[in-house]
């Protein structure tokens, strides 16, 4: 793509695509190119072809699971009910999608107005991560089509799930709101942002609630299970506020990792103005999260206390428990301290990856590792199971892309006048300095792949 | 921002939040059982492990045929739980007091405050009130997630079917059976008697009264008459529970309780974050003069002085 930009094509950033023309609908789906251009670019991309190799595999069998039944691609049993896709897709991904309401509450709560940045990524992460966890719960359910019965059919108030279920998918529509400001911006239609503008606030502490909530329930879930969860991941009385307090760390961490492998691998999309807040805007978040991560740490001590549970940390599930505290919370707590100070942006960077796998971590030990620990045989996940996981995630990141090449996210749409005045002033080097390379940043470790993305159409 | 806009975008946002409010009618109840619960009361120590009750259910519930003939005592070798082809299962014991090896049946056993039935969010368990905790496969979404509620391990699932999936377990016999009073298939057919049938406060009493006629044939204790909140399926044995896999670290409190420090704190959310959130973003946005600005405009503005 970069090739591509400094070979003269431009990139959709304003309704106008010269001063006297604006962009069709076609044009802007394209990025601007043309077909056969924007053909070869796909093609020219590596990683793109590794997503052919997993759909290939992933697809069939996710249809498989619709034809077969559960019984053919998951270990889940009577004793384990809940496997791979929920520990990972449900309870790992929608911690780490507290974002979108992290970032509205400081943006526009607490009038934080120098994230603002960074907001909409995190609206946006925030989105596709709970659309996908639910995704995930539509390929675990027994029966998805019946998805709707507890809001219409049938209503269990006492359950926690069912707090769950209406959360999530009000919080859904909600999230699908402050979203489409982009969305409107760039399709063209003034008066829906306009109309979501006025109901912003409401939006965003509605998101509060919500997010409060069900982050919670998820893990009050567990409180149904008194006896098998390990104690040490256990808490009846701390168990939603864990899951609470962990995503939100999380949630952070998560848009600092995708903001890093964004600067590597689609730098022609932002702007200035997010190129030069990224570092300012990494610091804060990683502020953000320390105070998280310290506040969990905190909280997870106290339910070992409170109920004397020392004697567990010394058997094998507590050296587990150790390991997972020390990669998700006290190495990263460390580094991002140092960082912070040193304002060394590449840890930083390295200590949110961290965090996140972390929470993946802390979830599928909490649903899964250590689920049924009275129990002698452990579930193994099914190499099916897997194979959806990943072609579920790689759906996700597929989509994801999608959209952070094409909407509004890491640049600001031109209204029309400002775009003559632009392009009045000086209308080249505007362009130019968008495909300057972003700044190199060091973290190594997620998602080779992912790099790979456009170093090679660039 | 106007004002009038925000206290507009508040109320919207309350709307949103009220959408989730039916959570607040939970309810919570120090339930202690219908008076009327029927129970079944399983004395361990005369079960001589025949399978007849697994077979009896079998036919009763019109179950597939099992995989191992039930007249085959292989089966023992091996611990087995109830699965979507078994509502009950039979397992045998190794104690190391010397004495011949007690068997026992397992089922559902019909919690007078059932876990299962708490943590559906459809609704699909009810509690009737002879003591039954009976399933409607008809609203059931297969979420599983009353086979993680239930204490006892006991729900199983039918993942094997791809188009209709249920959670199976045994049903008291309520529709063929106990609704017209009548004792269940398997207790029918116990040749031992290990089975009675009866009122659940009549079988607590029998079962203190068995315990007191021949001390050292039981150990004082009724597995179920307390734990989880009390059952309407009861144990008795002569080596300690544990070693005839009952779960002894349960304790007495019903799966709900552990619930209810969560679902106590909902309606706070509820009704406090609106005001402390609206309140704080007054505070952050006062002193401002673009403050009610929207950010974009605002920004821009920044940028071009
Ligand atoms: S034993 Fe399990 S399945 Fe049966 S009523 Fe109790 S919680 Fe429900
Ligand atoms: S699996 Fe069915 S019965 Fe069990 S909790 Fe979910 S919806 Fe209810
Ligand atoms: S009560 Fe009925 S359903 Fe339950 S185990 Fe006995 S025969 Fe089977």
């Amino acid at each position: 793509m970069k090739k591509l930009i400094a070979s003269g094509a431009i990139t959709v950033n304003s309704p106008q695509k010269s001063s006297d023309r604006k962009w069709t609908f076609m044009e802007k789906l394209f990025l601007g190119l043309t077909l056969p251009q924007y053909i070869g670019q796909a093609l020219r991309n590596p990683f793109n072809w590794i997503i052919a190799i997993i759909f290939a595999v992933g697809i069939p069998i996710i249809l498989g699971r619709f034809i077969f039944g559960l019984s053919w691609v998951t270990h889940s049993s009577n004793d384990y009910p809940w496997g791979l896709f929920l520990a990972f897709g449900l309870f790992g991904m929608v911690p780490l999608s507290s974002s979108g309401f992290l970032l509205g509450t400081a943006c526009e709560v607490f009038g934080r107005h120098d994230l603002e940045p960074i907001e909409r990524l995190g609206l946006l992460n925030g989105l596709l991560g709970y659309f996908f966890a639910v995704v995930f719960l539509l390929i675990d359910l027994g029966q998805p089509w019946r998805l709707p019965f507890p809001m219409v059919v049938s209503f269990g108030p006492a359950a926690v799930l069912f707090l769950v279920a209406w959360h999530v998918s009000t919080y859904l529509s909600v999230q699908i709101a402050e979203v489409s400001v982009s969305f409107f911006e760039w399709i063209g239609f003034p008066i829906g942002v306009r109309a979501i503008r006025k109901i912003t606030l409401g939006l965003t502490v509605s998101g509060i609630i919500l997010s409060t909530l069900h982050q919670g329930a998820l893990g009050a879930l567990f409180t149904y299970a008194p006896g098998k969860v390990h104690p040490l991941w256990y808490s009846s009385s701390f168990q939603w506020i864990h899951f609470f307090v962990s995503s939100i760390p999380g949630g952070l961490c998560m848009v600092i990792t995708v903001s890093t492998i964004a600067s590597k691998t689609m730098s022609w999309r932002f702007d200035q103005r997010f190129k030069d807040s990224l570092d300012r805007v990494t610091v804060s978040l990683a502020k953000g999260a320390s105070m998280g991560l310290a506040t969990y740490l905190t909280i997870k001590l106290m339910s070992i206390a409170h109920d004397n549970k020392w004697a567990y940390l010394t058997t094998g599930y507590g050296q587990w428990y150790l390991v997972e505290i020390m990669i998700g919370v006290i190495i990263p707590m460390t580094l991002f301290a140092y960082a912070i100070h040193h304002k060394k942006l590449p840890i930083i960077r390295f200590s949110a990856l961290l965090v996140v796998l972390g929470i993946f971590l802390n979830r599928l030990n909490t649903a899964l590792i250590t689920f049924n620990w009275k129990l002698s045989e452990r579930e193994i996940p099914h190499w099916r199971e897997v194979a959806i996981c990943v072609t579920v995630y790689t759906i996700y990141i597929v989509v994801y892309r999608f959209i952070l090449y094409r909407l509004p996210i890491f640049y600001q749409w031109k209204t029309q006048e400002q775009y003559a005045l632009a392009y009045a002033a000086k209308p080249e080097t505007t362009i130019l300095k968008d495909t300057e390379p972003a700044l190199v940043f060091a973290s190594k470790t997620e998602a080779k792949a992912f790099r790979n993305a456009e170093t090679i159409t660039s | 921002m106007k004002r009038r806009d925000f206290l507009k975008g508040c109320l919207i946002g309350g709307a949103a939040a009220s959408l989730g409010a039916p959570s607040k009618s939970w309810a919570v109840g120090s339930f202690e059982g219908y008076p009327d619960a029927m129970g079944v009361l399983v004395d361990t120590t005369r079960c001589i492990g025949c399978r007849s009750c697994e077979a009896a259910c079998n036919k009763e519930q019109k179950l597939p045929e099992p995989d191992v003939p039930f007249d085959d005592t292989s089966v023992f070798e091996e611990k087995r739980r109830t699965t979507e082809k078994a509502y009950t299962v039979v397992n045998r014991y190794e104690t190391n007091d010397g004495q011949k090896p007690p068997y026992r049946k397992m089922q559902c056993n019909h919690c007078n405050e059932p876990g299962c039935l708490t943590s559906c969010f459809v609704n699909a368990y009810t509690k009737t009130k002879e003591g039954a905790v009976i399933y409607n496969g008809n609203v059931c979404v297969g979420c599983k997630t009353c086979m993680v509620a239930c204490p006892f391990n006991i729900p199983a699932y039918s993942y094997s079917s791809a188009f209709d999936p249920l959670i199976k377990k045994c049903i008291f016999c309520y529709h063929t059976r106990l609704k017209f009073g009548k004792p269940p298939a398997c207790v029918e057919i116990c040749p031992q008697e290990a089975l009675t049938f009866g009122l659940r406060s009549d079988l607590i009493k029998m079962g203190h009264e068995r315990i007191r006629e021949t001390p050292d044939r039981y150990i004082d204790h009724i597995y179920g008459e307390k734990e989880m909140g009390g059952t309407s399926w009861l144990y008795l044995s002569r080596v300690p529970d544990d070693q005839i896999g009952l779960d002894t670290t349960l304790g007495n409190e019903p799966v709900i309780s552990n619930v209810k420090d969560f679902l106590g704190m909902v309606p706070m959310v509820l009704t406090i974050w609106p005001a402390l959130f609206s309140g704080i973003h007054l505070l952050a946005t006062r002193n401002k003069d673009h403050g009610d600005e929207h950010h974009n405009h605002s920004e821009q503005e920044d940028g071009k002085k």
